[in-house]
């Protein structure tokens, strides 16, 4: 089983290995770069050549992407072409920011999700089941930014309960506190309970089809226990899956409602960074991105293995 | 392949041809030119002159969305198109070949999912900037490996059937085994798959527009128009609601839709 695990980590970390020279392959494809782009059109040709050489632009490809693979595994991520910062301090002042949203909304989806998609599976076929699956299949075909400019009409405009920007910086008690992030992370739990429902419910009903569930049922078991004690231990890996899917929605989620919301999450540095065209935050954000996206789906595949009863008692 | 035509499976039929019409003939039947501004009054409500009201700057927003379907479902409609089509050439091939081929198809792609579909989409904006052939190609690209997965693995299943064996045993080349005898097996589910990878890229494009990242001005979709008359978010305008409702119009319509062709899917499963 540790040989599994260890084997699944490893391409995790392959995965991320490539998807850095993606993401390196796709942003230097380009003709023009950085020093052309810093000097404008009336430099000369000298002045860019320096430019070049000092910035390291004249190297090849694949000297240049060693050097950048390097600086990310340091933690130097390049300066900001846009702001001259350090890409490093730009991401880490905000990056608490982000992580604090998606923890408040983690926090509060998955236990939401899970407790609606398992009582959804368990009454399968009842007019709440069907209610339940047409208002995620709703929430799930509509734009992220429409649920979450519906939550802006109906709480900050309409019922005028909460504010519709968000910043960290005037939080001073927990009223507050819920104040500012009520709305972002409603928008985002909506969204993300959505997919986690139906991928929870779908896992469920999979295992309630099972022959030994209907032996349970024969034998007299309770519906509730066949599912707490039947249908769910052997559930766990799907709906760890689900759950880290879901999670990962987040990622997505995340740069709609940080620009709607002005919220001064790494997210919306990224946004930001892709219209003023600032290629080193692009970057840096992107593989932060993309890594969290790889532990979340690594971590799922691990709490699969793990959870697997005929690996776990050989 | 159609079994039954559910009325939700109609509905979303008929909302489906609604907004490609929309998309073909809407230019020609918009009241006003996009870009002409009609009133001096912005953000007005729903009235007899302008059916959705006006935008942001006093433009008619029935013209405005009118003229903005042809960006929302027809790039949506190209990169589906590039997505489900090189997925299914792919996955075909992969699964007629075998071997080395479909291990290195397979492989290079897996590379492409683990790239969450809006970071994908932010990277190549940032890097090629945005307009309208770029979206198409790259939501094109971001779909491929999804709908490789389903091609191949529905591919898989019938290339192992005896009627291919024998259909081989003849002779016949490779492309005859795709054409004649894979294809016709697997289309159903595979449409259905084309819908939801338009469904997908719909949301993605609208995602992007809306953060000013995809259709640039003086051209707008869906999401762009969203975009624009945030504005009118405060007094909860038609501006700003409406291509909001087209775009769930749209894709829960195509949803609908797909459920039509849900008996060719599950007996594309069983196989």
């Amino acid at each position: 089983m540790l040989s599994l695990v260890a084997a699944r980590l490893a391409l995790g970390l392959v995965s991320l290995l490539l998807v850095s020279l993606a993401i390196f392959a796709i942003t230097s494809l380009l003709p023009g770069d950085a020093a052309e782009e810093l000097l404008g059109q009336y430099a000369t040709r000298e002045t860019v050549a320096g430019l070049r050489a000092s910035l390291g632009l004249d190297l090849p490809a694949h000297l240049r992407y060693l050097a950048w693979l390097k600086g990310l595994a340091t933690g130097d991520f390049g300066r900001s072409l846009a702001s001259n910062m350090p890409v490093a301090q730009l991401i880490g002042s905000r990056l608490p920011n982000s992580l604090m949203l998606a923890a408040a909304t983690a926090a509060v989806s998955v236990p939401i999700a899970l407790t609606i998609g398992i009582t959804a599976a368990m009454y399968r076929g009842s007019a709440y089941d069907r209610t339940v699956s047409m208002l995620t299949l709703s929430v799930v075909s509509v734009p992220e930014f429409l649920v979450a400019t519906a939550a802006v009409i109906v709480f900050a405009v309409q019922l005028r309960w909460l504010s519709a920007l968000s910043t960290t910086a005037d939080i001073t008690s927990v009223a507050q506190f819920f104040r500012v992030f009520a709305l972002p992370v409603f928008a985002l739990c909506c969204v993300i309970v959505a997919q986690m429902v139906r991928m929870t419910r779908a896992a469920i009903i999979d295992q309630l089809r099972a022959p030994y569930v209907e032996m349970a049922v024969l034998k007299g078991v309770g519906p509730l226990r066949v599912v707490l004690h039947h249908a769910l231990p052997n559930a766990i890996g799907p709906i760890a899956n689900a759950v880290a899917l879901s999670l990962s929605y987040l990622l997505g989620g995340v740069i709609i409602v940080e620009t709607i919301f002005n919220y001064p999450g790494v997210a919306k540095l990224m946004v930001d960074g892709v219209a003023q065209r600032d290629l080193p935050v692009v970057q840096a954000c992107a593989m932060l991105f993309c890594a969290a996206y790889l532990v979340l789906v690594t971590t799922a595949d691990i709490i699969a293995i793990l959870s697997n009863p005929r690996l776990r008692h050989p | 392949m159609i079994r039954r035509l559910s009325p939700a499976g109609l509905l979303g039929l008929l909302i489906l041809a609604f907004w490609v019409a929309m998309a073909v003939f809407g230019a020609a039947v918009a009241p006003h030119a996009a870009g002409r501004i009609v009133d001096m009054e912005v953000f007005l409500p729903v009235s007899a002159d302008y059916p959705l009201g006006t935008d942001y700057l006093g433009r008619d927003m029935l013209s405005r969305v009118l003229h903005g379907t042809r960006y929302t479902v027809g790039v949506a409609l190209g990169a589906a198109l590039i997505a489900s089509g090189s997925g299914l050439m792919l996955g075909m091939c992969a699964a007629v070949w075998g071997g080395m081929v479909d291990g290195a198809i397979s492989r290079a792609l897996d590379t492409l999912i683990s790239i969450p579909s809006k970071m994908f989409a932010l990277v190549v904006v940032a890097a090629f900037g945005s307009s309208v052939p770029v979206l198409i190609l790259m939501a094109g690209i971001i779909y491929t490996p999804g709908a490789y997965r389903i091609a191949r693995s529905l591919a898989v299943s019938v290339n192992a059937q005896d009627f291919v064996t024998v259909a081989r045993a003849r002779g016949e080349g490779t492309l005859y085994l795709v054409r004649a005898e894979i294809l016709p097996n697997i289309i159903g589910p595979v449409l259905a798959d084309f819908g939801l990878r338009f469904v997908y890229i719909v949301l993605l494009l609208a995602g992007m527009s809306f953060l000013g990242l995809g259709v640039q001005p003086p051209n707008a979709d869906w999401g762009s128009l969203v975009r624009e008359n945030m504005a009118g978010l405060h007094e909860a305008a038609p501006a700003v609601l409406m291509p909001a409702f087209a775009i769930a119009s749209l894709t829960i319509g195509v949803n609908l839709a797909i459920d039509v062709l849900g008996g060719g899917r599950r007996e594309g499963d069983g196989h």
